[in-house]
């Protein structure tokens, strides 16, 4: 096994992009991405998607992007796994460079959920959960989030108002980010008094529907510095699953594929949660970032939203959390959201983000955590 | 664009039925938030009611507004997206109605919301190049919304005529038009299809607001002036929020907006929805004053008129009742009559 590294990052504005397809964001995106690099060859493209056949009927994402980028014969497949598609494509490449199969790997998410109209984008979301026993009873994405989050203010005693700091943190840091889709600060009671989508959930506790398409260049630790002298390290890199429906699981207001990925990638990078200094996190909805860090092993269960509350989430608290907006305020094009967090980690370790670290956690969640991706990565050691 | 011949309007008249359901209870009836409803009320035609009765009723008061025989019009073109009939002319039944055939042209024309703007445009042309004395255009609907969906709260039924003649004979003078059309998507109703579907947030930026603020520039361009520069300004009025977001974009005061916006209070009567504003303005405007009319149609496009107010406008408002007295003319029902009154309830 080979020591993988990030040599190139790229992306494309996270929003409502109406006069481009699919093809055309993800082929910015890869662009970008290799621009960053330096370079102009990759011998293998692994796409990140969770469901171009629903949102625009289009499938065999590999060639389309390879084709559309003049990648030419390369090695192109797609990763599916529902919003976690991106977390799970982007382990799909390093595997890949990490074995040797590849030198140099692009690792490409994308989604284009704006081109379907009324419940469409709902419906096939829905598709993330167990259909035959979830969906088929018409339970939506936030209806589930909002059945777990009530759960979790009952069980620990917890306030709609700490769990609902986390997009307003998010919104503040999106600020900053001109990729975000929405760049402006909201106050907590902008949050709790916005539209109810699914009680307690309002439109504000919730990640929008949008297109966006990020990437990233990986290679060995051995070719590195060809392409950069600012490599970023995939210290640690683990997908585990859980069982699909909520209604199986020991409980709801922790996700046990996350704490199995964790677990995994902090054995491999050797560190401890101690040790991390900032985290992209889940934040699809409020509930969702708080249950993030628990299980991610920041705060003990229970703890989360009023760690968030206290501000220690805030660039400039104890572990900065969605720095550069998070799913809340950068945006959510599902298929795609992974790769914008290694992205945004990655500049914040290399020196080109909002916040100057040597480390950094991302975590990118399928389902209600059926399918969860975590990375850590860091500096050259 | 201009015409050949100086040309303006001679006869302008409205009709709102007098049916209202609020859009609370439109919210309360779908667990909705009552508060954060796009209008405070719309109007609903009654069992009776339909496009062509109540653009007969704008006819008839554009006709007594304008006094001119009805067999010396050259057309009469109903613009509306709720046909009576899929397969038969609105049109011929308006004009047996008031008196105008046969010796004339008559037709129903199709745009989404700008239909009878569009009519409207091709009157100009109509009268503007010699083919004919007088041209009828009027926009009408009763528009369709399906149970549940955020259309629901605005699709209103209303309309307005207006008689395009020789510019000596006008109360309002016909400065110039335009009209920006491109293939947008954002709003549609197939064949057999009772309630039309709709992109969302797309029916925002690059339809309503790209549509209606490059139409009103060049209009204004090619006619050396500012939106702003305008007394009165009337936008296609889907809701309160978007006219008043349009101004802004514009650099157009607030207050010119105000007398014709009318969406408030009858909801959004979608090919009469900017021609029932503008004859909120002309029932208010003074002679020597300036009115700019922006229409938007879903598919999509604007057409934008100039008009000056002449003197004989102070005469003839007062021959018909004015938009006023049938806004204030309203009977309250509740969801239930409301939806037998639309055909809502199907077995």
């Amino acid at each position: 096994m080979q020591d993988v590294a990030i040599v190139g990052v790229g992306c494309t504005p996270v929003g409502e992009p109406w006069d481009k397809s699919l093809r055309e964001i993800a082929v910015d995106s890869t662009w970008n991405a290799l621009d960053d690099a330096g370079t102009d060859e990759v011998d293998g493209l692994v796409v990140g998607n969770m469901s171009s056949g629903n949102f625009i009927d289009q499938e065999s994402l590999g060639s389309l992007i390879a084709d559309y980028g003049g990648l030419g014969n390369i090695s192109a497949f797609k990763v599916e796994g529902a919003c976690g598609s991106a977390g799970a494509a982007f382990k799909a490449g390093v595997m890949a460079v990490a074995s040797g199969y590849h030198d140099v790997v692009c690792v490409t998410g994308v989604e284009k959920m704006t081109d379907v109209v009324g419940n469409s984008a709902t419906k096939i979301l829905a598709n993330a959960c167990d259909r035959e026993y979830e969906a088929i009873h018409g339970v939506t994405f936030v209806g589930l989030n909002a059945m777990i989050m009530k759960r979790y203010m009952h069980d620990y005693k917890v306030t709609r108002e700490q769990i609902s700091t986390f997009p307003v943190n998010s919104h503040k840091n999106g600020v900053k980010n001109p990729n975000a889709m929405f760049r402006r600060e909201i106050s907590l009671d902008t949050v709790l008094n916005s539209p109810m989508v699914a009680d307690p959930l309002t439109v504000m506790d919730c990640a929008p529907i949008c297109d966006g398409a990020a990437s990233v260049i990986l290679t060995t630790r051995e070719r590195a510095r060809e392409f950069t002298d600012t490599p970023v390290f995939i210290k640690g890199c683990s997908v585990k699953v859980d069982t699909i429906g909520v209604h199986d699981r020991a409980t709801v207001t922790s996700m046990a594929a996350t704490k199995a990925a964790a677990k995994d990638a902090f054995a491999q990078a050797k560190m401890e949660p101690k040790d991390i200094q900032t985290a992209e996190l889940h934040d699809a909805f409020s509930i969702m970032g708080v249950i993030g860090l628990e299980d991610l092993g920041f705060v003990a269960a229970g703890k989360g939203a009023k760690f968030a509350a206290d501000g220690e989430i805030a660039i400039g608290g104890k572990l900065p959390c969605c720095t550069m907006g998070g799913l809340k305020a950068r945006g959510h094009p599902v298929g795609a959201t992974g790769v914008y967090q290694i992205v945004e980690l990655a500049k914040n370790i290399r020196g080109d983000g909002v916040i100057d670290v040597e480390n950094g956690i991302a975590q990118n969640i399928g389902g209600t955590g059926s399918t969860v991706s975590v990375a850590i990565l860091g500096r050259d050691d | 664009m201009k015409t050949i011949k100086d040309v303006g309007i001679v006869g302008y008249g409205a009709y709102v039925p007098m049916y209202r359901i609020k859009n609370s209870d439109i919210a309360r009836v779908w667990g909705n938030d009552p508060v954060r409803v796009p209008v405070k009320e719309k109007s609903v035609p009654g069992p009776d009611e339909d496009a062509c009765t109540i653009a007969c009723e704008a006819a008839k008061n554009s006709l007594l507004r304008a006094g001119i025989d009805p067999h010396s019009l050259g057309a009469v073109w109903v613009g509306t997206e709720s046909k009576p009939y899929a397969v038969k002319p609105t049109a011929t039944i308006v004009a047996e109605v008031i008196g105008a055939t046969p010796a004339i042209n008559a037709a129903d024309w199709e745009f989404a919301c700008k239909a009878g703007t569009e009519a409207l445009q091709g009157a100009f042309g109509y009268v503007g190049s010699g083919m004919a004395p007088y041209a009828l255009a009027i926009g009408v609907d009763t528009a369709q919304g399906q149970p549940a969906d955020a259309l629901e709260y605005t699709a209103a039924a209303g309309g307005a005529g207006f008689i395009v003649g020789p510019a000596e004979e006008s109360l309002a003078h016909y400065e110039g038009s335009y009209s920006f059309v491109t293939d947008t998507p954002d709003f549609w109703r197939r064949q057999h299809e009772h309630y039309p579907k709709h992109a969302s947030r797309f029916t925002g930026t690059p339809a309503y607001f790209y549509h209606v603020t490059n139409a009103t520039r060049r209009m204004c361009d090619e006619l050396g002036k500012e939106p702003n520069d305008y007394d009165y300004v009337i936008f296609h009025q889907p809701n309160t929020k978007f006219p008043m977001a349009a101004a802004k974009m514009l650099g157009v005061d607030k207050e010119k907006v105000i007398p014709g916006l009318i969406s408030p209070y009858i909801g959004n009567t979608y090919a009469g929805s900017s021609l029932v504003g503008l004859a909120a303005v002309f029932d208010v405007a003074s002679p020597g004053e300036t009115v700019l009319c922006v229409s938007y149609g879903s598919g999509a496009g604007s057409d934008v008129f100039s008009f000056s107010v002449t003197e004989k406008i102070t005469e003839a408002r007062n021959k018909a009742p004015n938009l006023k007295s049938y806004v204030g003319r309203r009977l309250e029902i509740d969801y239930a009559t409301y939806a037998r009154y639309r055909g809502k309830i199907r077995m």
